[in-house]
C-alpha cells in the first residue's frame, strides 16, 4: 500500500545517505563539532562507508541494503515483502554487531578468530554513518513486521518498540555484559579467570573476623550491615513522620511535606560534608563536646557510623514519601469499624492499622536498603579507610591499583545484593498490598494516634527535624566562613572564587566553578527532554499497546532501577571505551547515562498518569481516523502535561545532583558540577565546595518552584469548582 | 470500492481467542446497507468484542471482515471507514465541543476552517448549535452523548458503531435519545451496528436483532420474529421475560395447534409445530388469573403492587410462573387459590 511504500522510501534514502555521505567511522574531534569537514579530503578515516570497502567485512552491508532497494522496486507491499524486509534488517543488524565486536582498532579482538582467518587491518569505532545504517536496518525490521500485519500493522508503534528495545539493549544490557566479560579478560584481551578467582574469594571482601573479634570484616558484610541499619532506621523514622503528618494534631504538618523535596535537590555528598563541619575533628559540635567534657572524640565520624548517620539524614525523607501513601491508604472505615467494635485507640492501632501497613513498611525497608547500597557520595566523603562496596569499586578502577577485574567482581556482588532486594520487593510484596486506594471517597477520618504512641513519636520527629534543619543550615552557613574550625569570620571569598565574573572587555567567567556549572546545565538541559520523551513513550507502549514480551520488557526496565550508579558508571566505561562504540570523554556518554538512568522514573510517572486516562479516549481517536502518532500528539500528550513537566523537572534535577555514575564518565572537557565538588572536597577546599553546593541547591529550588507554579496554575484554570471543593475538604480535615 | 455495496458489512468465519478463552466462535453475519442491527446479549456474550473487531480495535484470530465490499480484516482502526460512539462517550476533555467534532475531519486531512464549519453543521444536526465553544465537562450527560454521536456522524462513515450508547443516561432520557438516534439513522440512511444488553432498547430501535450467547449467534431476526418465535428457552427468556413450561401438542391442523398444559386445552398458531411433547413460552402478561379453581389451578405465592400493574408469583403443576396483571379491583393476595388462562397471542412453541 502507498503508506508502506512511502515510509520505506524514506528509510532507504536515509540508509543511502548514511552509507554514501556520512563518515563511517568515529571521529576523534566529535561529529557534531563539524571540525572534520575541513580535513575530509585528506583523511581516509573520515570517508563514508562506500569508500571503506577495502575492508572486506563491510561488503555484506551494501549488498543487503541493495537487496532492500530491489525489493522495494520489484515487489508490492504485503506479507511476503514484509518477511523478506524483516530478514534483511535482521541480517544487516546482526552482521554489524558481529563485525563491530570482532574487529577492533588493531585487528581481530579475539585470538581465536585471528588464528582462523589470519591478520586483518583494524578499524576505528562506529561513526555517524555506521550507527545510522544500523538504525536503518532496525527500521527495516520494524517496517517488515508492520507489513506482515503485526500489531494491526501500526508501523509507528512497532518502530517505537524496536527503537526502545535497541536502545535499552545498547545502553543497559550491553554495558553490563561487557563489564562482566571484561572481568574475564587480561589486558591483551585473552580469556583468563585469574582476576576473578583472585577477587571472588578475597578475604578483604568476605572476611568475618569482626564477629570473632580479631580485625575488621569484609567490605561485602560491612555494606550489608550498613544497608540493613539504614533501612531499619529510615523506615522507623519515616513511619514516625508519616504518622505525625496524618494522625496527630501537631502544627506545621505542611512543613513536613517540604521534607520530601530535600533528597531530590540535595547532591548526595552534601549531607556528609555538613556532618564533617559539625562532627568532624574540627567540627564545632566536636569542639563543644570536647571543651565541656574533656573527652577526645577524634575521628569517630569517619567510617560506618558516620555514613549511617548521613544516610539516615539523606533517605528518611524517601521513606516518609513511601510511607505517607501507605498510612493514608489504610481505609479510615477499617479503623472506624474497629472502634465501633469496642476496641480502644491503642488496640485499633496495634491490631488493625499497623498490620495493614506492614507490606508498606517492608517496601520502605527494601527501598532504603537499595538506596543505601547504591549510595556513593556519602561513603566517598565519610568512608575514611573503611569504605563500602560502591567506593571500593571506584578505587579499584580509579585508584593506584587499577584492577578492572576486581571492580567487575565487586560490582557483581553489589548488583546481586540490590537485585535480590528489588526482586523481593517486586515478587513478594507486589501481591501483598492491603492499601485501599479505590479512588472512591471512603468518608471518615483517620483515627488519631493513642497518647502513648503519639508522645514519643512527636518527640522523635521534632528532634530529627531540628537535626535535619541544623544540618541544612550548616550547608548554607559553611560557605560564608573563612576557614572552618580555625577562622570563623564571615566572608564571601568562597563564592567569589567559584563564581566571580569580570566585565573588563566583555563578560569573562573567571570563577573556577563556571566551567563545570555551564557543562552541567547544558547536559542536564539536553538530557531532561530526552529522558522525558523516552520515558513517556515507553509508558505509553507498556500501558496502551499489547505486544509479545511486554511484561518482560517492563520488568527489565524497572530492574535498571536497582542497578547502582557505580555499577552503571564502570559498565559504561568498559562498554564505550573501545570500538565498536566509543564515547568516553564525550558529552554524549553523559547524556545517554542520564537518559537511561533516570528513564524508569519517567516510565513510572507516565504509567501512573496514563492509567488515569480512559482507554476509550485512544480508541475514539483511532476510530475517528487519527493515526497513532496523531493520537499521541493531540490527545495523550495534552492530557499528560503535568506528568511530562514532572518528568522534565525530575530528570533535570537528577542530572545535576547525581554523582555515582557520573564520576566515572567525566573528562577534563566535560566536567560535571558534582564531580568537581568532590574533587574540591578531596583537596580539603570545604569552603568552595559548600559554596558551590549552596548555589546548586538554590538553582534546583528555583527550578522546582517555577514548576510548582506552572502546575498549580493549571489546576486553577480547570475550573474554580475544583479549588473550592478542595478547600472545603481541607477545612473538614481540621479538627473542630 | 464497490459503490452499490457501500455500507454493507460481512463477517466470515470470524474467530477471536483471548489466550485459551474463545470469545467468538466462527461468526458469520451479513448486514445490509442502511440497516440498523442490534447485537444483544448478556454480558460476556461477545457482542462488544464483535463490535470492536468491526471497528478495528481488536483483530480477529481468524476469519475475514468486509466493509463495503472491501476486506478490512488487517486494517487498523484509523484506516477503516467506520466511526464509533463509546459507552463512556470518550470526549476529549481538553478540547471544546466543536474541536471534538472537528477532530476526525482534521485527522482525515480536511482543512481546519472547513472542518469547523462542518462540525457546526454536525452539532446542528443533534440540536447543540449554541454549544460549540463549551468544554465537554460543561455539558449534561445527554448533551455529551449527542456530541459523541455528532462527532461520529460528521465523518459520514459507511457504518456507525454504537457501544451501549445509552447506558450512562437515566431512564427517561434513554427513551428520548434512542428515538433520536433511530430518527437520525432513518433520515440519513447509514448502516448502524448497535450493542446493548437491554432487550427493550433493542426491540425499540432495531431493524434486526442478533442475539448472542457464549460467543455464538443464538438467533437473529426482526424484533417481532424474535419475540413471537423464539428459537430457544434462552431467547424466550431474554427477550420479553417468558415463563417456559412443558406442554403437549395434541393436534395440528390448518396452521393451528391444540396444546395441553395439565388439564387446560388451548388453541394457538402452529408455526411448524409437530404433535408430541414440547416447550411452551408464556409471556408474563399473557396469563390471566381468575379467583377460585379451574382447568389449570394454582396458588398465589407472592404479590407485589407496582402502581400501574401487579406482579404475582403463582405455583401450578409444580412450576412457578411469573405473572404481570393489570391493576384492577380483583387484587389477589398471598395464598389465594386461582385458576390460570392463557392469551393466545402471548404464547410461542419453542422448537
Amino acid at each position: 500500500m502507498q503508506r508502506d511504500n512511502r515510509r520505506l522510501d524514506v528509510l532507504l534514502l536515509a540508509a543511502l545517505v548514511c552509507f554514501v555521505l556520512l563518515p563511517w567511522y568515529h571521529i576523534r574531534g566529535g561529529f557534531f563539532g563539524l571540525g572534520w569537514v575541513a580535513d575530509w579530503r585528506s583523511d581516509p578515516d573520515l570517508w563514508p562507508g562506500i569508500a571503506q570497502l577495502s575492508r572486506f567485512w563491510l561488503w555484506p552491508l551494501p549488498i543487503l541494503a541493495g537487496a532492500a532497494v530491489a525489493l522495494r522496486l520489484l515487489c508490492p507491499a504485503g506479507r511476503p515483502r514484509g518477511t523478506l524486509l524483516l530478514t534483511i534488517g535482521a541480517l544487516g543488524l546482526a552482521w554489524m554487531i558481529v563485525e563491530g565486536l570482532s574487529i577492533g582498532l588493531r585487528g581481530w579482538n579475539w585470538s581465536l578468530l585471528e588464528a582462523m582467518f589470519g591478520d586483518v587491518n583494524g578499524q576505528p569505532a562506529f561513526g555517524a554513518g555506521a550507527v545510522g545504517l544500523g538504525l536503518c536496518f532496525a527500521g527495516m525490521i520494524a517496517f517488515g513486521l508492520a507489513e506482515r500485519g503485526a500489531l494491526k500493522g501500526d508501523a509507528f508503534v512497532i518502530g517505537a518498540i524496536t527503537l526502545l528495545v535497541f536502545l535499552v539493549t545498547v545502553f543497559v544490557l550491553y554495558p553490563l555484559v561487557s563489564m562482566f566479560t571484561g572481568a574475564f579478560q587480561d589486558f591483551r584481551g585473552a580469556f583468563t579467570t585469574e582476576g576473578v578467582r583472585n577477587n571472588i574469594g578475597d578475604p578483604q571482601v568476605w572476611s568475618l573476623r569482626c564477629v570473632t573479634g580479631s580485625g575488621g570484616c569484609g567490605v561485602a558484610w560491612r555494606t550489608l550491615l550498613l544497608a540493613v541499619c539504614t533501612a531499619t532506621g529510615t523506615t522507623a523514622l519515616g513511619l514516625a513522620f508519616a504518622l505525625v503528618a496524618t494522625r496527630t494534631g501537631m502544627p506545621f504538618k505542611k512543613g513536613l511535606r517540604l521534607l520530601t523535596v530535600l533528597p531530590i535537590i540535595t547532591p548526595p555528598f552534601v549531607i556528609g560534608l555538613s556532618l564533617i563541619l559539625m562532627f568532624g575533628r574540627a567540627g564545632f559540635m566536636t569542639e563543644l563536646i570536647e571543651d565541656v567534657t574533656g573527652w577526645q572524640l577524634g575521628r569517630w565520624l569517619y567510617g560506618l557510623t558516620g555514613i549511617w548517620i548521613a544516610q539516615m539524614l539523606s533517605f528518611t525523607p524517601i521513606a516518609f514519601l513511601v510511607l505517607i501513601g501507605v498510612v493514608e491508604g489504610v481505609s479510615p472505615s477499617m479503623e472506624e469499624a474497629s472502634q465501633t467494635m469496642r476496641a480502644g485507640r491503642w488496640r485499633t492501632f496495634r491490631k488493625v492499622s499497623l498490620p495493614l501497613m506492614a507490606p508498606g513498611l517492608a517496601n520502605a525497608f527494601l527501598i532504603g536498603f537499595i538506596e543505601s547500597m547504591a549510595d556513593f557520595g556519602n561513603p566517598l566523603v565519610l568512608g575514611g579507610s573503611g569504605g563500602v562496596l560502591s567506593t571500593e569499586i571506584f578505587f579499584a578502577v580509579v585508584g593506584a591499583q587499577h584492577d578492572p577485574a576486581r571492580a567487575a567482581v565487586l560490582a557483581m556482588i553489589l548488583l546481586c545484593f540490590t537485585l535480590s532486594a528489588f526482586l523481593a520487593q517486586r515478587l513478594w510484596l507486589g501481591r501483598r498490598s492491603f492499601a485501599t486506594l479505590s479512588g472512591k471517597g471512603d468518608g471518615g477520618r483517620h483515627a488519631h494516634l493513642p497518647r502513648r504512641v503519639a508522645v514519643p513519636v512527636i518527640a522523635v520527629v521534632a528532634g530529627w527535624s531540628v537535626f535535619t534543619i541544623s544540618v541544612y543550615g550548616m550547608i548554607m552557613f559553611g560557605g560564608f566562613v573563612r576557614v572552618w574550625g580555625l577562622d570563623h569570620s564571615l566572608t564571601l571569598a568562597h563564592f567569589e572564587r567559584a563564581f566571580s565574573i569580570s566585565v573588563t572587555d566583555g563578560i569573562a567567567w573567571t570563577g573556577v566553578a563556571w566551567n563545570s556549572f555551564w557543562t552541567t546545565m547544558k547536559i542536564a538541559l539536553i538530557a531532561a527532554p530526552l529522558t522525558a520523551a523516552v520515558g513517556l513513550l515507553t509508558a505509553w507502549l507498556i500501558v496502551r499497546q499489547r505486544f509479545p514480551g511486554r511484561t518482560a520488557f517492563e520488568f527489565a526496565l524497572m530492574l535498571s532501577f536497582a542497578i547502582p550508579g557505580t555499577v552503571i558508571g564502570i559498565s559504561y566505561i568498559s562498554a564505550f571505551n573501545l570500538p565498536p562504540l566509543q564515547m568516553t570523554g564525550t558529552a554524549l556518554i553523559l547524556i545517554f547515562c542520564f537518559v537511561f538512568r533516570n528513564m524508569p522514573v519517567g516510565v513510572r510517572g507516565g504509567v501512573a498518569a496514563m492509567a488515569q486516562l480512559d482507554k476509550s479516549l485512544d480508541e475514539a481517536s483511532m476510530t475517528l481516523g487519527a493515526s497513532s502518532p496523531r493520537t499521541l500528539r493531540k490527545v495523550i500528550l495534552p492530557l499528560l502535561r503535568p506528568a511530562i513537566l514532572a518528568a522534565l523537572v525530575y530528570s533535570f534535577v537528577r542530572a545535576i545532583t547525581s554523582i555515582s555514575a557520573v564520576i566515572f564518565l567525566v573528562s577534563a572537557k566535560y566536567n560535571m558540577a558534582t564531580a568537581y565538588i568532590v574533587g574540591l572536597v578531596e583537596n580539603g577546599e570545604y569552603g568552595v565546595a559548600i559554596a558551590y553546593s549552596t548555589v546548586l541547591i538554590v538553582v534546583m529550588i528555583s527550578v522546582i518552584g517555577v514548576f510548582q507554579l506552572l502546575v498549580g496554575e493549571r489546576r486553577l484554570r480547570r475550573g474554580p469548582g475544583n479549588a473550592r471543593k478542595a478547600a472545603a475538604r481541607r477545612t473538614e480535615e481540621v479538627p473542630a | 470500492m464497490n459503490g452499490h455495496k457501500r455500507g454493507a458489512v460481512s463477517f466470515h468465519r470470524v474467530r477471536k481467542d483471548f489466550g485459551s478463552f474463545t470469545a467468538i466462535h466462527d461468526l458469520d453475519l451479513e448486514i445490509e446497507p442502511g440497516e440498523l442491527v442490534t447485537l444483544l446479549g448478556p454480558s460476556g456474550c461477545g457482542k462488544t468484542t464483535t463490535l470492536r473487531m468491526l471497528a478495528g480495535l481488536e483483530s480477529p484470530s481468524s476469519g475475514e471482515i468486509h466493509i463495503g465490499g472491501q476486506d478490512v480484516t488487517r486494517l487498523p482502526a484509523n484506516r477503516r471507514d467506520v466511526s464509533m460512539v463509546f459507552q463512556s462517550y470518550a470526549l476529549f476533555p481538553h478540547m471544546s465541543v466543536a474541536q471534538n467534532v472537528a477532530y476526525g475531519l482534521e485527522s482525515g486531512g480536511t482543512k481546519p476552517r472547513q472542518a469547523m464549519s462542518m462540525a457546526e453543521k454536525g452539532l446542528d444536526l443533534v440540536g447543540l448549535a449554541g454549544m460549540a465553544d463549551r468544554l465537554p465537562s460543561e455539558l449534561s450527560g445527554g448533551q455529551q452523548q449527542r456530541v459523541a454521536v455528532a462527532r461520529a456522524l460528521v465523518l459520514e462513515p459507511q457504518v456507525l458503531l454504537l457501544d451501549e450508547p445509552l447506558s450512562n443516561l437515566d431512564a427517561r432520557l434513554r427513551r428520548r435519545v434512542r428515538t433520536e438516534i433511530r430518527d437520525l439513522q432513518q433520515r440519513l440512511g447509514f448502516t448502524a451496528v448497535y450493542v446493548t444488553h437491554d432487550q427493550e432498547e433493542a426491540l425499540a430501535v432495531s431493524d434486526r436483532i442478533v442475539v448472542m450467547q457464549g460467543g455464538r449467534i443464538a438467533q437473529q431476526g426482526t424484533p417481532r420474529e424474535l419475540y413471537e418465535t423464539p428459537a430457544s428457552e434462552f431467547i424466550a427468556d431474554f427477550i420479553g421475560e417468558a415463563n417456559v413450561i412443558d406442554c403437549v401438542v395434541e393436534a395440528v391442523a390448518n396452521g393451528s395447534a391444540r396444546i395441553a398444559v395439565g388439564n387446560l386445552r388451548q388453541e394457538m398458531v402452529a408455526r411448524g409445530a409437530t404433535p408430541g411433547p414440547a416447550k411452551l413460552a408464556v409471556r408474563a402478561n399473557a396469563i390471566r388469573l381468575l379467583p377460585g379453581p379451574g382447568a389449570l389451578s394454582g396458588r398465589v405465592l407472592s404479590a407485589a403492587y407496582l402502581g400501574d400493574h401487579m406482579e404475582y408469583e403463582v405455583e401450578t403443576e409444580n412450576v412457578r410462573l411469573f405473572v404481570i396483571a393489570p391493576e384492577d379491583d380483583r387484587t389477589l393476595s398471598r395464598g389465594d387459590p386461582v385458576s390460570l388462562e392463557f392469551r393466545p397471542r402471548g404464547l410461542a412453541l419453542i422448537a
